[in-house]
């Protein structure tokens, strides 16, 4: 074991893979010689030679096609968006192709490819740096979509995304990259040191894909979640002192119904949250689903805590980012219904 | 700074010289006689040659005699060889687009006139090269004697249709002859053409790759990703523009090719650019020669524009006579590719009138009989479509829970319904 905060656990996935299968490389925009904006790949090119972890053009349409021609050739690319916000120029790649190909050729040719982005807000960012994007690509028949909350889960969640057969969006929580952010912005954030996530095996694990985790138990209230809102979620918990069970999704597509199910069907109650906006985002499908297979279980209305319908602002983000205050009172709305 | 003497902006909208009801014009073409322009040495850097671009390589003169250095004097047999190629491609096309006129499948694509640009790359290139083509290559999977019955399984959608009933008529694939599924959403095939070279130089292999395009979707990104990705990593990759003038009713000008030939794309890139007489198969057979021979020796990606005609509507819910005038296609200077080909067999004595008829009576009868078999299995209008429940198979790997309940659901409510 060794102690690691996200963006070290995701180097470590990247150097276990490659390390064991010379058909994955890496590569995307300042990804090289510098390792990355984040850091992911850091080290990795001195380790693995520059053919197996290198730079590109700025073209986010050409980093994804040609890890599409990569994966069809037979290798395993894993293809860095430097931000989600640029993945869509790459998205007729990713849409149609990547996602359609086994399907359009009867299995013949496949896309083994792992698309990695940072994502979401709370970096002051802007609208460029802060978006959320998942909803999109669980629309899309044959993506997978993963996203990671914890160092320990980051690692294995990406070793499961390279290992699989199928093309995977892995989107990075960036505002916990360094710590289990929990929205409270004015203070000081924990680094992940203290967090017992941050306890990672240095060699090879995976967790499976479509697996969530209950990472607090509770009777009261489930609370849907992923990426940073999980750590949010929890501290809202907290300090509402509200029995609420919150459930990290892992992989938001294809969901873990079976953990959702149980989950809402015990407590009654569910509360959904995430930093993407509203109106067709994940949370509406997660909505669906729920009220879909626990409708006769539920004693309150499905509340979403979700970022708002507008672009994501730069000097208003805490206003805009769906913190403890508007989590908490969601947690209090759907108790007192 | 005041503005307030000069002249309105006027904006340009490109339009061809001829539209229906006019003469076919096309003597803005600067057509050089075959056999004058130079080849150069394979290893030669490609800012030495920017003069390739704006040229035309051709092998076959007027009189059909092969000349100059492009003449990749090829031996008899493999020039019957490849009319047969051509015109096997031609008859299969003749037949399939009277299927669906017949109402057998949805649609088709021709690619008449444009049989030299796929069948001649198809013999230039290794078996085992990989192909990313566009809709009208067909001539690939010909030529490397791709099963006829396959192709028209997967046209009519029927029990035998490799692709199970899921992709448009004509979108081909198939792994094993080295041809990439094709995509409607016309560019993306060449960065995948592009990564695909990278990976087999990655992997320290020796095959190379080769994307197919049309000048209209040139303008497409993905076009301009591909070109600079296959520079800055010199992958071994031949990329392909088939010039045919006419993206369904936008002339090439629209697709920017009145202000620079389609090869002269290249020059900004830094890569290879050649521009060949398309419908003279020599000529394509020299070029991509030339190209993968590059490629092969890590000289990297080279662009050939092949400069055709599509003389056929660009698909069979196409009536080019509505933007074109219908005698253009008679009037095309290069001619016709197998017609060219006939020509030079029969200047050089070995071929005849009366081979060629048989020849072309023998490929008729050869597709119908392939027509037979596969209508045997079913056609999109018949009985025998392939069966729906494979629709929720290969979406992933494995069916996941939701598609398991979607698939049942459907046939729950089937069964009830029919009760």
């Amino acid at each position: 074991m060794a102690q690691m905060n996200m963006i070290q656990a995701l180097n470590s996935a990247l150097d276990v893979m490659m390390e064991r299968d010379p058909k994955v490389l890496t590569f995307g925009e300042d990804v090289g010689y510098f390792g990355g904006v984040f850091r992911v790949t850091d080290g990795l090119q001195k380790k693995y030679g520059l053919k197996r972890c290198f730079d590109t053009p700025i073209a986010e349409g050409g980093i994804v096609g040609v890890a599409v021609g990569m994966g069809a050739y037979g290798l395993r690319p894993v293809a860095e968006i430097q931000f989600a916000d640029y993945i869509y120029p790459g998205l007729d790649q990713i849409i149609s192709e990547a996602a359609r190909l086994r399907y359009r050729t009867a299995g013949e040719f496949t896309s083994p490819i792992t698309i990695r982005s940072p994502y979401g807000g709370g970096i002051y960012g802007g609208q460029t740096h802060s978006q959320s994007p998942e909803a999109i690509f669980t629309h899309v028949a044959g993506l997978k979509t993963v996203i990671p909350s914890t160092p320990y889960d980051a690692k294995g969640l990406l070793i499961s995304a390279i290992e699989d057969d199928d093309p995977v969006m892995f989107f990075e929580p960036k505002r916990i990259y360094n710590g289990p952010f929990d929205g409270n912005h004015s203070r000081p954030v924990t680094p992940w040191a203290k967090h017992p996530a941050s306890e990672v095996p240095e060699g090879h694990y995976s967790i499976p894909l479509g697996k969530a985790a209950v990472v607090r138990e509770g009777g009261a209230v489930t609370v849907l979640a992923y990426g940073t809102m999980v750590h949010v979620a929890i501290g809202a918990a907290e300090a509402t002192g509200i029995d609420a069970e919150v459930v990290d999704l892992r992989t938001i597509w294809p969901v873990d119904i079976e953990t959702i199910e149980a989950s809402v069907k015990k407590t009654g109650r569910c509360v959904i949250v995430h930093e993407a906006t509203r109106t067709s985002g994940f949370g509406a499908e997660l909505s669906a689903l729920v009220q879909e297979r626990c409708f006769y279980h539920l004693e309150a209305p499905i509340e979403r805590v979700t970022g708002f319908d507008t672009p994501y602002p730069h000097s208003f983000e805490w206003n805009y980012f769906p913190g403890p205050i508007r989590v908490g009172s969601a947690l209090r709305r759907v108790m007192e219904a | 700074m005041s503005r307030r003497n000069s002249r309105p902006l006027s904006l340009h909208i490109p339009e061809p010289p001829s539209r229906p009801g006019d003469e076919a014009d096309f003597s803005h073409f600067e057509i050089p006689a075959a056999g004058v322009v130079a080849r150069p040495d394979t290893a030669v850097a490609a800012s030495e040659i920017r003069d390739m671009v704006h040229t035309l390589v051709r092998v076959l003169d007027d009189d059909g005699r092969a000349v100059g250095p492009w003449d990749p004097k090829l031996d008899a047999d493999t020039l019957r060889q490849a009319l047969r190629a051509m015109m096997l491609t031609r008859a299969f096309d003749e037949r399939m687009y009277r299927q669906q006129r017949q109402g057998k499948t949805s649609f088709y694509m021709k690619c008449t006139g444009e049989e030299a640009v796929a069948c001649a790359a198809a013999m230039a290139i290794d078996s085992d090269d990989m192909c990313f083509p566009t809709y009208r290559q067909q001539g690939l999977l010909v030529t490397r004697g791709y099963s006829m019955v396959d192709m028209m399984c997967q046209i009519y959608s029927n029990e035998r249709d490799p692709l199970k009933g899921r992709q448009l008529p004509i979108m081909y694939s198939s792994k094993a002859a080295g041809f990439f599924s094709i995509s409607g959403n016309l560019g993306t095939q060449v960065p995948q053409a592009v990564g695909w070279a990278m990976a087999s130089a990655y992997s320290e292999d020796t095959r190379i790759a080769a994307a197919w395009t049309g000048e209209g979707a040139t303008a497409e990104g993905d076009f301009h990703y591909a070109m600079t990705f296959a520079t800055v990593y010199r992958a071994p990759v031949i990329i392909n523009v088939v010039n045919n003038q006419w993206a369904i009713s936008s002339y090439s000008g629209i697709a920017g090719g009145d202000e620079a030939t389609f090869a002269a794309r290249a020059i900004g890139y830094g890569m290879a650019g050649l521009r060949v007489d398309g419908n003279d198969f020599l000529a394509v057979y020299a070029a991509t020669r030339w190209a993968a021979e590059r490629a092969r020796t890590n000289q990297g990606p080279t662009l050939i524009e092949h400069f055709t005609y599509r003389a056929e509507g660009h698909s069979t819910s196409d009536d080019p006579a509505r933007y074109r005038p219908s005698e253009e296609a008679k009037r095309w200077p290069l001619g016709d590719p197998i017609e060219r080909l006939k020509q030079h067999l029969v200047a050089i004595g070995e071929w005849d009138d009366e081979r060629h008829a048989a020849l072309g009576k023998e490929l008729v009868e050869q597709g119908k009989a392939a027509g037979r078999e596969a209508e045997s299995y079913g056609t999109l209008s018949g009985e025998n479509v392939v069966q729906a429940d494979s629709m929720f198979e290969d979406v992933f790997k494995e069916v996941p829970w939701h598609l398991v309940e979607q698939r049942d659901q459907a046939e729950a409510e089937r069964q009830a319904w029919h009760k």
